[in-house]
């Protein structure tokens, strides 16, 4: 038997003690100094949570998200998915059981609603017959007619529209994880709301592990099992929606702070 | 002799040297094409090469069009007098519009499109052909259009090196000073560019998305 490394499955990912660095100077040689984006991170992720990682944008919020499915691979440490490390695993199995949303959804512009949404399934050459039924079961899922929806382009659509096809296109092969880099950050605060609370109720419905990158501390609330927040690279405070508001670390202060100004404000 | 009669009583000469023309330009289209879009889509998967790729196709650009005829001339095999000389040199001068342009189109797709396609597990290969070369396709057609109507210039500077074309009465013309027989090659050949770079347009409309 080889000894590879490996974490307890019941943890659907886990963070050992990673570190990612990057060079702060890019001229090519090897004696620049590194600048540290994630470091000394250690996380475990139980199955089927929802932990929201909060921070300030370049916290490293969502270079931590992208060590979770190798679009990154750590510099020191490593990261577990379903108790392998990811510098184990083939990339593109990894991410394909993966699923990811982005800001602004990221669509293909070129390919249909339904073409988008069976991107994954495509690619791991599904038959036409239960592609189809999976993209119809997927608009559904999400708020969308079928009839009106899958032959539209994504121009074609709302912001909000495109990114309930973004969230149906990542659950398209229905992978157990779900990783959603700040999905709803350029949406109105109406449909934002809107697709919040959508969204709280798939996700407890589905029972998926959802990582969920945000710099909102009301979006965390609403709907984190757990919130990691992040300040300059390092994981300050986890711990659920109640006993972060009662946290005294002084940037847990600072998000905090954010939602009483929020209440004074005039309505 | 006004140009007009020259036209009447020559027309079937310059019907045939149009074809001719036309010819000569679709081969060496069709060897541009066939070289820059590879090699497009190499230095798009290869970054580090593409700066000393586009410099090299640059460098035929300087080269004033009858010299690089000239140059071609002496040399083994590509080189003579006559039409393969005539469609080395072409090839040369329409690489740099349509391998600019491809590396450009293909460089230049949404960052978060090209996320989304990394993280859903598409290789490098199915993100270049399945989602860059179809958004790329419009400006690549752009620059294919832009070497189509240089190329039909420049192929009237062939002529001289003996590989026909409406080139032929432009130095028959100019040798002779005579206006109607310059015009038969020149309005042609005008024409031709005109309609190939209108032609070329609707497609690269019809091919725009989003």
């Amino acid at each position: 038997m080889n000894t590879k490394p490996v974490s307890n499955p019941e943890f659907a990912i886990e963070f050992r003690d990673v570190s990612y660095q990057i060079r702060a100077a890019h001229n090519g040689k090897n004696d620049t100094p590194v600048r540290n984006i994630v470091s000394n991170v250690s996380l475990k992720i139980s199955q089927s949570e929802t932990l929201v990682l909060l921070g300030r944008s370049g916290s490293g919020k969502t270079t931590l998200l992208r060590l979770i499915n190798r679009m990154l691979l750590p510099s020191q440490g490593q990261v577990f998915v379903e108790g392998r490390a990811t510098t184990d695993c083939d990339p593109i199995r990894l991410r394909r059981g993966i699923g990811y949303v982005i800001q602004e959804a990221g669509l293909f512009p070129h390919f249909s609603v339904a073409q988008n949404i069976a991107l994954v399934p495509s690619l791991e050459k599904w038959e036409h017959a239960r592609t189809a039924a999976r993209v119809e079961e997927l608009l559904r899922l999400v708020g969308l007619d079928p009839a009106e929806f899958a032959a539209r382009k994504p121009r074609e659509l709302s912001g909000g529209q495109r990114q309930r096809v973004g969230v149906a296109r990542a659950l398209a092969a229905d992978p157990p994880i779900l990783l959603m880099d700040e999905p709803f950050g350029a949406l109105d605060p109406v449909t934002r709301a809107e697709l919040q609370r959508e969204f709280s109720a798939l996700a407890s419905r589905l029972k998926k592990t959802i990582v969920f990158v945000t710099h909102d501390i009301r979006e965390a609330l609403l709907l984190a099992s757990r919130i990691a927040l992040m300040e300059a690279g390092r994981l300050v405070a986890v711990a659920p929606p109640q006993a972060f508001l009662c946290n005294d670390h002084p940037e847990v202060q600072a998000f905090t702070n954010c939602l009483d100004q929020h209440k004074g404000a005039p309505q | 002799m006004t140009p007009w009669n020259f036209f009447a009583e020559h027309r079937a000469e310059i019907l045939s040297a149009t074809l001719d023309h036309l010819t000569l330009v679709a081969i060496a289209m069709a060897f541009a094409i066939a070289i820059a879009l590879p090699v497009g889509m190499f230095i798009v998967q290869h970054r580090k090469l593409s700066s000393i790729t586009l410099g090299i196709t640059s460098v035929f650009q300087t080269i004033p069009s009858l010299a690089l005829f000239g140059f071609l001339i002496p040399i083994p095999f590509i080189g003579g007098i006559g039409r393969r000389t005539a469609i080395v040199a072409l090839v040369l001068y329409a690489l740099l519009p349509i391998l600019r342009n491809t590396y450009v189109g293909l460089t230049g797709v949404d960052r978060s499109i090209l996320e989304a396609a990394e993280a859903m597990g598409m290789t490098n290969s199915q993100i270049l052909l399945r989602v860059r070369f179809p958004l790329a396709l419009s400006v690549i057609l752009a620059g294919i259009r832009t070497a189509t109507v240089i190329t039909i210039g420049v192929a009237t500077i062939a002529a001289a090196i003996g590989a026909g074309g409406l080139g032929t009465f432009i130095f028959r013309g100019v040798a002779m000073v005579s206006d109607a027989v310059i015009l038969a090659g020149a309005i042609p050949a005008a024409l031709l560019a005109i309609a190939a770079d209108a032609l070329l347009g609707l497609i690269e409309r019809r091919l725009k998305v989003a």
